[in-house]
Order: C-alpha cells, then sequence, then structure tokens
C-alpha cells in the first residue's frame, strides 16, 4: 500500500480515475467540484490524456459520449445545477447502452440555489437523471479513501453493464481533506466489441444509437435493458451496517450525512440507546434487502438526510410497513450536527433517556 | 484520550487552510484519524476564512467542527462568531495584535498572543499562523514535536523549500510565549 497522504475529496476522485485508466476527461467549472477539473487538467496533459473544458455542460457530456462510444473510458464531473445540464446527454448514454463515469459534488437546489454541500440530488441520481425509461448505477462514497475505492469499481461495472454509473457526492467529500492512499493500479481495460472505433474492413461496422422509431422494436429494447437492471438489483447492492444487529433504532443515511449519522449513533450508545446505522454505498441499486432486513428487528427507523426527504421513499419501500419509518435532514447547504440526530434518536426512544 | 476539534478561522490569506493543514498532517503522522474542512465559497475572497480539524484515535464522523476545544482566532469578526462554540475547558488562542478584546468568558483557558506584530518583528511576514500553531501545540499538546516538523516539510511545498527554515523559527517563537 503506498504512503498516506493528505487530499481533497474532489483531487482524490481525479487521481483514482487516471489510476482506473480514464485518459478522457470533459468537464466545465462549478463549484464545489472545480478542483477535480484542475486536477485533470495538470494531470492528463502529462500523461497523454484528454482533458477538455468543454463551452458547457451540455457540450462535455455529449464528447463524453462520443469518447465512450469509441470504446475510452470517458468521465465528467460537475455539481447539481450542471447534472441537470448534463441529463439530456446521460439520456442518451443509458439509450446507447454506454458506460461512462459522472461525478456530482452536490450542492444546495433547486436552481443555481447555494454552493454549500447538499444530498437534495437522490432523486435524480436514482430516479431520473433524465427523460425515458431508465436506471444509471450510483455510488455514494461517505470518506475521501471510499471516494477512491469506489471509483475503479463503477467504471468496471458501467463496462460490464453498458450503462453510466454516477459517484454522488457532496460538497463537503469534496472540499474536505482526509489521509488517502492511491495504490498504482494494474489496469486492463476490457475489449469492447461494441465501440465505434474502425472496423478496418476486418467486421461489419458497429451502430451506436439511441433513436428508435419502430415501438415495437424500442419496447423490446428497454425490456431487455431492464432485465439486466433486474441482475444488477439482485447482484449489487451495496451497504455497510455499524451497530445493527442489536439495534432498537436503526438510521439510514449515506454520504457525508451518514458520517453525522454514525457519530449521533455512539452518543446514543453512550447514553444507552441501543442505536445502528445502515449506510447504503449503492444507492441505485439500493440495499432493500439490508434495509428491509432491519425492518423486522428495528422498532424505529430514521432516515437521516442533508434534504428534505428524497431516500427516504426508497428506505419505506424496503422497510414495507413492518415498522415506522420516520426522517430528520436539514437542507439548503445546512449540515446535520450530530446533536440535532442524537435528539431525533431520543425522541424515537421515547424520552425513556 | 485523544481526540481534538480544532477551528482555525480569519481573514482570507491569513494562513488559515495551510495551519489546519499542518495540524491535519501532523495527527496523520502521529497515526491519528485526521479530517480537514475549509470553509469555501465567495467569503473567503476578502472574508473570513475558517478550517476545521479533526484529530481523533477513531473513525472521525462530522469533519464540520461545531464545538471547538481548541480555537484560534485571527481576526475580530472570527472572534465575535465562534467565542460562545468553544467547549468548556477548551483552549483559545487569540492573535491579540489584530483582536483587541479579551475573552469574557471564564470557563476556556485564554491565551493572547500578538502573533501579527511578532512576524513583523522577527523577520517571519506572514507566518503569523504558524506562531499561533506553535502556541497551539504548546497548549494543546495535539500531537509529538517530531510529527509536527515533519507535517511542516510536508506542507511547505518544494518550490518554497527556502521558507521552511522560517516555519521551524515561527512555531518554536510560537511555542516560546
Amino acid at each position: 500500500m503506498s504512503e498516506k497522504v493528505l487530499m481533497k475529496g474532489n483531487e482524490a476522485l481525479a487521481e483514482a480515475a487516471i489510476q482506473a485508466g480514464c485518459r478522457h476527461f470533459f468537464g466545465y467549472p462549478i463549484t464545489p467540484q472545480t478542483e477535480l477539473a484542475a486536477y485533470m487538467s495538470k494531470r492528463m496533459p502529462k500523461i497523454g490524456g484528454v482533458y477538455l473544458q468543454a463551452e458547457s455542460e451540455v457540450a462535455a457530456i455529449n464528447m463524453v459520449l462520443g469518447a465512450s462510444a469509441a470504446g475510452v473510458r470517458a468521465m465528467t464531473s460537475s455539481s447539481s445545477p450542471g447534472i441537470s445540464l448534463k441529463s439530456e446527454g446521460i439520456s442518451y448514454l443509458a439509450g446507447s447502452d454506454l458506460p461512462c463515469l459522472i461525478i456530482n459534488i452536490q450542492r444546495g437546489g433547486p436552481g443555481l440555489g447555494g454552493i454549500q454541500p447538499s444530498q437534495a440530488d437522490y432523486w435524480q441520481a436514482t430516479k431520473a437523471t433524465g427523460h425515458g425509461d431508465f436506471q444509471i448505477l450510483v455510488f455514494a462514497p461517505s470518506t475521501v479513501q471510499e471516494m477512491v475505492d469506489l471509483v475503479a469499481g463503477a467504471f468496471d461495472k458501467a463496462d460490464k453493464y453498458r450503462m453510466p454509473a454516477m459517484i454522488l457526492a457532496d460538497g463537503m467529500l469534496g472540499q474536505m481533506m482526509e489521509p488517502v492512499a492511491i495504490g498504482e493500479a494494474d489496469v486492463k481495460l476490457p475489449e469492447k466489441e461494441w465501440a465505434t472505433s474502425g472496423h478496418k474492413g476486418k467486421r461489419k461496422h458497429n451502430v451506436i444509437n439511441s433513436l428508435y422509431i419502430d415501438p415495437n422494436v424500442l419496447e423490446n429494447i428497454v425490456v431487455e435493458r431492464y432485465k439486466k437492471y433486474e441482475t444488477i438489483e439482485a447482484t449489487e447492492q451495496m451497504s455497510e451496517s455499524y451497530l445493527t444487529e442489536d439495534a432498537d433504532i436503526v438510521l439510514v443515511a449515506y454520504g457525508a450525512s451518514s458520517r453525522i449519522a454514525r457519530s449521533a449513533v455512539n452518543s446514543a450508545r453512550e447514553l444507552g440507546i441501543k442505536a445502528g446505522l445502515i449506510r447504503p454505498i449503492s444507492l441505485w441499486p439500493f440495499p432493500k434487502d439490508v434495509v428491509a432486513k432491519a425492518g423486522d428487528t428495528a422498532k424505529q427507523i430514521l432516515t437521516v438526510e442533508m434534504s428534505m426527504g428524497q431516500m427516504v421513499d426508497d428506505v419505506r419501500l424496503a422497510v414495507n410497513g413492518k415498522c415506522p419509518v420516520s426522517f430528520f435532514g436539514r437542507t439548503g447547504g445546512i449540515i446535520p450536527t450530530p446533536a440535532e440526530v442524537l435528539e431525533e434518536i431520543k425522541k424515537l426512544a421515547g424520552g425513556a433517556v | 484520550m485523544t481526540e481534538h476539534n480544532i477551528l482555525i478561522a480569519g481573514f482570507g490569506g491569513q494562513g488559515v487552510l495551510f495551519s489546519g493543514k499542518v495540524i491535519a498532517y501532523a495527527g496523520l503522522i502521529d497515526g491519528l484519524e485526521v479530517s480537514w474542512l475549509p470553509s469555501y465559497g465567495p467569503e473567503m475572497r476578502g472574508g473570513t476564512a475558517n478550517c476545521s480539524v479533526c484529530l481523533s484515535k477513531r473513525t472521525i464522523g462530522s469533519p464540520l467542527v461545531v464545538n471547538p476545544n481548541a480555537f484560534v482566532a485571527m481576526n475580530l469578526p472570527s472572534f465575535d462568531k465562534f467565542i460562545d462554540d468553544v467547549v468548556p475547558g477548551g483552549v483559545v488562542i487569540v492573535d491579540s495584535y489584530l483582536i483587541e478584546k479579551k475573552v469574557e468568558r471564564e470557563d476556556v483557558k485564554a491565551f493572547y498572543v500578538p502573533a501579527q506584530k511578532l512576524a513583523e518583528e522577527n523577520n517571519l511576514k506572514g507566518l503569523s499562523n504558524i506562531i499561533l500553531t506553535g502556541k497551539l501545540f504548546k497548549e494543546l499538546g495535539f500531537c509529538s514535536k517530531e510529527a509536527l516538523d515533519e507535517a511542516v516539510k510536508k506542507c511547505v511545498p518544494a518550490k518554497k523549500a527556502h521558507l521552511l527554515e522560517a516555519n521551524y523559527r515561527a512555531i518554536e517563537l510560537g511555542m516560546s510565549i
């Protein structure tokens, strides 16, 4: 393992992508994501890669589409309003069965919103990153090291399933520094027989397209894609459980808010309240099996988010009425404090403490 | 238990983020869990800047320091904004050359260092942040001295290696007060 250094989350994501074999980055600056693009602009030219600052987010995502169609490992990064601009391109990528990595360092919304950390793009990332019937893979790191660790896997799964993958982080994780080790990986990129990379007269030419005028054809393609999604939902759920085994109150929180929830769980335990935490790492597929299981044993489930309550929908669907599910969150760029979350836990514990 | 939640706050350009990075690196070298979180955005351009640093033997939850056990104040707006947030028994280091106010609270340990003036007098221009870091190190002992020296070396970029000696002098000066 290489020596640990302090790195900002944004920079660590960029370096991890390079280590994962990405040599094609297309972006456009936006706070609080800009260090990622800045890092790429310094590193890519030195290693024979492409860093291209596009004229807009719309252009950048379509460059990703072009690069991905040509079979290379391509990525873009932005923050909330920029991701909205990219959503058309993301839908086209999904409709063309193209892999790529998209990074969203979320900030407060809607509209231009603010520039402080937020998790209010959960619905967008997991339900509707663009128009049409489709899903993308969504991963939510909670530490700078995990930002690094998830990148290569996100690229690999995007390639494996031929679909876009997103790392959904936020301004706090992007801006903060933590110790991180980035190993030099020996990357072997998969062959992409479908890529439009030149047939050299040796094979039939490939076509990358998302336009299907005949509804029967389009329906078949979408239905086939959903069979793939079913496999992913069955096999790719990722989560971490902390002190959940004997927990009466199980918190569910991802990314930055999971760190705050974890602190609150520790404080609750010190007060004798049996609290635990499920931290979804894959947001799509949502780790519904683990959450459903918690519904069998817990008396209460509390979802904590930096939003008005979005993931809580998926938690309720997974729990399916087996126990009460409540929500606590702050939004607009406010980071909840462990003390606030602890108060919620105490309320659910029935004031026994 | 070794657990420190440190808040450093001042104007942009005073080296608030840099001294936070030195402290975080020192913790890392000593084998602690560390986090460093800056304020970011328009407020930094000429306005106030602050930086949360956590050092702990345990996994760090929220990296945002809401109630510091150590607070370094480098300007009056930051002093006013955060002084009441310090936990009882906490350490407060004030650049008394820039902040004329005294700490009214009696439940915190306040130390006054005219760091900006000391920096000017000792040919350490721009290193008042490191003088204050030296003082913080003395009062809080958040790491070993070896780790602190090593951290300074890590944080001073190779291009500015000639400033290393001045940084060490600034640390010593802060510790001597």
